[in-house]
């Protein structure tokens, strides 16, 4: 299995009026093709400034990010974003919405194609009928659904969700992360989760990476073996509850709360 | 549009005729101090003709004016919305310019282009109105979330594709609510100028004439006329509003 995603010896600070302010110092990170990895950490320790690193979007001060063997040097239409924010386009039904990727990137697609993929997409993770509605009209996860079909619609071969669940409430959630599993297993991808929700990391990725305090360097990394199917009931068997404990002190490790 | 929507607006408009009529009959004021609605009909009979050439006059000058204001306040929006260093340098520039009552530049631009009856009052009506326009064009533009604009920028869009896609028809709302004041803007701008220059031709310039000759009802008339139009040309901004950013209306639940 090759690396898709790369990141070595990362350092970044962002300029500001009272002098440089670091943010990363010292990031490692490697995800195998196909390989799911969420990244948790305290508040304002840069796992925002990560997605942007591998999306292409800023460069880093010093280090490398690599995608597919490739060094990043600008955005790139192999990489699908989500944010915790749905930013779906007000002015478009859900199905022009999904599509919108499909404008930018040139998949050599018709537009009957284009238009059969997003309605399949939508269909997956359970919107249709929603087709021809505004996002106005969505309930919050529903949105979230929808932003989740634009951010894989064009085949993208990194997908970067960055806290995609974080203002939804504790039921949709747990919805949404079996849409997932769902989508992972249809639409395979290579991808990175940001989030604040330890019980989300174990249940979605197999590589739960731990971030230490702003300037953030790669503290701690846990292999999710999860056994069994991928349901709710398996956050609760004893073996999940160890591997949250050890994740939980690691998380009060980087706030500076526990000894190392 | 259901008839409601008609017979409403229409009812309260009788109501406002009547009560007016009302007032100046009950303290029975001469019509040198307030014209009676029933003064107008004569009024507007008797200069039906000028009414209606001095009404298109005003009208084109106060549209080509306006469609200029559309375009250059457009373009300096989008200017002062996409780079901050010319936000910072054109904002003292252009709030110093608004602050200026546009009452004192009708007579300079009166004066420096002498005779241009059409180009000095497209000029004007196109000064006091651009205003509204660049600054909400320049809001709705540099208030853009970055989310919206990483979901292009992250497959390689270029920015005027994001422009175009996104931060334009984003910022229409607040480009239709500046075009409804730009549009009663334009109209003072139009009829100061018309008041102001001999010979202008256009409605100020009947009222001008009404002044003068002491015809009261006939100044009374020629307000009408404006705020008829000025109804007929906010209604069609709103026509236009329906089309292009219908979207940004939400029913109410």
């Amino acid at each position: 299995m090759t690396n898709l995603i790369e990141i070595k010896g990362v350092r970044h600070a962002y300029r500001t009026v009272s002098g440089p302010l670091p943010v990363l110092d010292g990031l490692e990170l490697t995800v195998p093709e196909g390989g799911f990895a969420a990244v948790v950490g305290p508040s304002g320790c840069g796992k925002s400034t990560l997605t942007r690193l591998i999306a292409g979007l800023m460069k880093p001060d010093e280090g490398e990010v690599w995608l597919h063997g490739e060094r990043v040097k600008g955005p790139k239409s192999t990489v699908g974003m989500a944010f915790q924010n749905p930013v779906l386009l007000e002015w478009r039904s859900i199905l022009q919405n999904v599509m919108l990727p499909l404008e930018i990137v040139d998949t050599g697609m018709s537009r009957k194609a284009r238009e059969d993929r997003a309605r399949h997409l939508l269909d997956l993770v359970g919107l249709t009928g929603f087709e021809d509605k505004r996002p106005s009209e969505l309930s919050g996860g529903m949105r979230q659904r929808a932003s989740l079909c634009r951010s894989i619609v064009h085949k993208p071969e990194v997908l970067i969700l960055d806290e995609p669940f974080g203002a939804l409430d504790a039921f949709t959630r747990e919805d949404l992360w079996q849409t997932m599993h769902k989508v992972k297993a249809e639409e395979p991808f290579t991808g990175v989760l940001i989030t604040h929700d330890l019980r989300e990391s174990i249940f979605l990725a197999d590589q739960v990476i731990v971030l230490s305090g702003r300037p953030a360097k790669t503290q701690y990394i846990m292999d999710v073996h999860l056994s069994g199917a991928r349901d709710i009931e398996m956050l609760y068997t004893p073996e999940s509850a160890e591997a949250l404990n050890v994740l939980r002190h690691q998380i009060r490790i980087a706030q500076g709360r526990d000894a190392a | 549009m259901t008839l409601r929507q008609v017979t409403v607006p229409l009812f309260a408009l009788i109501l406002f005729g009547v009560f007016w009529e009302w007032l100046v009959w009950v303290n029975d004021w001469p019509n040198y101090k307030m014209a009676s609605p029933s003064d107008l009909w004569p009024a507007f009979w008797k200069f039906r003709w000028l009414f209606l050439e001095y009404g298109w006059e005003t009208l084109w000058r106060t549209v080509v004016g306006l469609l200029l204001s559309v375009v250059f306040g457009t373009l300096l929006g989008m200017v002062m919305g996409l780079s901050k260093t010319m936000r910072d340098a054109l904002y003292p520039l252009l709030v110093g310019f608004n602050a200026i009552p546009k009452a004192t530049v009708v007579p300079i631009i009166a004066l420096m282009f002498v005779g241009q009856h059409d180009m000095n009052t497209i000029l004007i009506a196109f000064l006091i109105s651009f205003f509204p326009i660049a600054v909400s064009v320049s809001i709705g533009l540099s208030t853009l979330e970055p989310e919206y604009r990483d979901i292009l920028a992250s497959l390689g869009a270029s920015k005027f594709t994001i422009f175009w896609k996104i931060a334009l028809p984003k910022t229409l709302p607040e480009f239709f609510g500046a075009l409804k004041v730009a549009v009663t803007l334009a109209f003072i701008g139009t009829n100061l100028m018309e008041i102001v220059e001999p010979h202008g031709r256009g409605l100020g310039h009947l009222f001008d004439s009404g002044k003068i000759s002491a015809d009261y009802p006939l100044m009374f008339a020629v307000l009408i006329a404006l705020a008829l139009m000025g109804i007929v040309l906010y209604y069609v901004v709103v026509a236009l509003e329906k089309v292009f950013a219908g979207w940004a209306e939400r029913d109410p639940t």
